[in-house]
Formats: structure tokens, C-alpha cells, sequence
């Protein structure tokens, strides 16, 4: 699936606990662990679906995209 | 993206709870339900008792209340009483609603009291160094169970709804989008509502039953869960060791703090 051009994804690492959910649950492998922190590893296959951030129980993700942008 | 620093107070930051623990992800549907619902901050008043779950109303940003072990519906009713426009929400825990406070937990539910009660229920006594609580599944090791829980355990959700409460919800961390619509739904209910979060405690259950990291606890969730629209269909055997998750409970009846104002009403104008 083609990822969306304009998202962006900004993790707080300093919140990060590295429980590794958000790697494991994104759908499209855009996550990855270094460090004992998630960071992002291929932005251009995020579709955007928030599963990230909806998950991460420590408030360290924040998927920034345009809405408008189908 | 959803603003919860809108809701948060960010220099209690970051929080208390373990890696993995689920209880985060509880308090990010909990806010993304009430801006849902468009509630008012000053308009929502968050009581909790002791234990992991509770340290969540020290997080939140509007009226909070962390009171004693046990007692946190008892503050609330009192607050509820008091204050009926007020959205008390109370968070708990499996042992804090069921052992030490489970009397005050049944009354409410008798009463109905238009509170709205989240449970997390993460099958131990997480924050004291894993004690048995009444959730334990039989078999499960505990520190004070070092052969396994011998004893059955409480149904959190069934109790609730023996003793009359009007909306009873169970939900799970892996389904988030689905917690914060019973949440929402919860909050709205006018009487007595319980959501009965499973957020497994991958540090004081997980390392000492063998259950693996907090992703395999939470795939456990993904396999065994089934909505109760879909176990509505099934028969026993086929529900034998699933959870059942969704809305469970959803009746109306008379609710406390109105009943309270009817009859000051009544006693006003001279019975």
C-alpha cells in the first residue's frame, strides 16, 4: 500500500518506554526499536492510520498528516 | 493526530506506569471520549482509590479526587449527591472495586447512581508486588500464591449487572477503537455504568506466569475475545475460554441522585 506524502510522525523519546507496541502493531512496518526507543524507519509507507498513536501508552506519539489528502 | 495535551497535565510527565503497561492506552480512549462528547473539563470530576490504575487521575486535567483504598465510589456518590451536574467518572482497579471497596461497588450498583466506573482489571495486585486479587484466574501464580491460585474468581461485569446496574460494558486494551466507544457510550448513561477494562500487567502477572512480553499478551486479547453481538450466536461450548467483550448490559431504571432531588422536591412542598 502506498504511503501518504505528507505525514509525518514525531515520537517523544524522552516518554518512550520502549514497549515495542507501536512496531509490532503498525500494519504497514513503519516503526522500528533503537536504542530500547521506537523511531521511524521508512516514513513513505505510512498510510497514516493512527494505530501508533491510539496504542502507545505513554503519550510519545503524534502522527502529523494533512486531512484533506485522500 | 488527537491534542491530548488539551487534557493532560504534561509536567506530571512521563508516567508512572510500567513498560507495556496498559493503563495508558485506558486513559487515552477515556480522553478522546470526552472530547467526543464535548464534555467541559470543569464539568468532569475523575475519583480514584489505590493501586496502578488509580495514579491515572493525577495525569488528567480537570476536577481530580485520589482518595482512599476501596473508597473511591463512596466518594463519588457523596460527590454526585452534592453536585448532580457534575460527570463523576470513578477509576479503579480489580482489587480496589472488588475486595477492599466490592461492598460499596455492589450498593452503587444497587442504587444506581449515575456514576461511571472504569475499571482496569489486570488480575493481580499489580502495584504491591503481585498479591492474589479476586480476578486471578484458578492455576495463576501470584506472590502469594507461589502453587497457583486456588480460589475462583470474581466476575466483575456479571456482578455489576446482578446487582442492577444500568449499563455494563467490557473492553480490552488491544480493541482501543472499540474501549472508547464503550466509554462514551458509558459516559452517557444516565445510572450506574461499568467498563471493565482487561489491561494486562505485563511486570507482577506477566514475568511470573510465563505469559511473555506485553504483545503477546495482548494478541492473547486478539484471539480470545469475541463481541457480544457475535456470542449472542454462538453456543456454550464455542464460548468455552473466550472472553466476551462489548456492550453487555444496557437497561434503564431510576437513578439516585434524581430520585434524591424528587424527593427534596416532594419535601418542600409539604409531601
Amino acid at each position: 500500500m502506498a504511503g501518504k506524502s505528507n505525514v509525518k510522525i514525531h515520537i517523544k523519546t524522552e516518554w518512550c518506554k520502549g514497549c515495542v507496541i507501536c512496531v509490532e502493531y503498525c500494519p504497514t512496518d513503519v516503526l522500528a526499536m533503537r536504542n530500547g526507543k521506537a523511531y521511524v524507519k521508512d516514513i513513505t509507507k505510512c498510510t497514516a492510520c493512527e494505530l501508533c498513536e491510539i496504542r502507545c501508552p505513554d503519550f510519545a506519539i503524534t502522527v502529523l498528516y494533512d486531512k484533506s489528502e485522500k | 493526530m488527537f491534542e491530548y495535551e488539551k487534557y493532560i497535565r504534561k509536567n506530571k510527565f512521563p508516567l508512572v506506569w510500567c513498560s507495556g503497561c496498559g493503563d495508558g492506552i485506558v486513559l487515552k480512549a477515556l480522553l478522546r471520549a470526552i472530547d467526543s462528547i464535548g464534555l467541559e473539563k470543569e464539568n468532569v470530576c475523575m475519583v480514584s482509590g489505590i493501586g496502578c490504575s488509580s495514579r491515572l487521575t493525577g495525569y488528567v486535567d480537570c476536577n481530580t479526587l485520589h482518595t482512599t483504598h476501596g473508597r473511591a465510589i463512596t466518594f463519588a456518590t457523596g460527590i454526585k449527591m452534592a453536585k448532580p451536574e457534575l460527570n463523576v467518572i470513578v477509576i479503579t482497579g480489580d482489587g480496589d472495586a472488588t475486595a477492599i471497596g466490592g461492598n460499596h461497588y455492589i450498593h452503587a450498583a444497587r442504587r444506581n447512581i449515575d456514576l461511571t466506573v472504569i475499571i482496569f482489571n489486570n488480575f493481580i495486585y499489580g502495584m504491591t508486588g503481585g498479591q492474589v486479587s479476586p480476578t486471578t484466574p484458578v492455576g495463576m501464580l501470584a506472590s502469594t500464591a507461589p502453587f497457583g491460585n486456588m480460589e475462583n474468581t470474581f466476575n466483575i461485569s456479571g456482578l455489576a449487572q446482578a446487582a442492577g446496574a444500568s449499563f455494563v460494558a467490557r473492553g480490552t486494551v488491544y480493541h482501543t477503537v472499540m474501549l472508547e466507544k464503550l466509554i462514551k457510550k458509558a459516559i452517557l448513561k444516565n445510572g450506574f455504568s461499568v467498563v471493565e477494562v482487561l489491561s494486562p500487567c505485563p511486570t507482577a502477572f506477566g514475568r511470573r506466569n510465563k505469559s511473555g512480553t506485553i504483545i503477546d499478551m495482548m494478541n492473547e486479547q486478539k484471539d480470545n475475545c469475541v463481541t457480544s453481538a457475535r456470542a449472542e450466536r454462538m453456543s456454550e461450548r464455542e464460548l468455552e475460554g473466550k472472553t466476551v467483550i462489548g456492550e453487555l448490559v444496557n437497561i434503564d431504571r431510576p437513578e439516585c441522585s434524581k430520585q434524591y432531588r424528587k424527593l427534596i422536591e416532594r419535601c418542600r412542598s409539604g409531601l
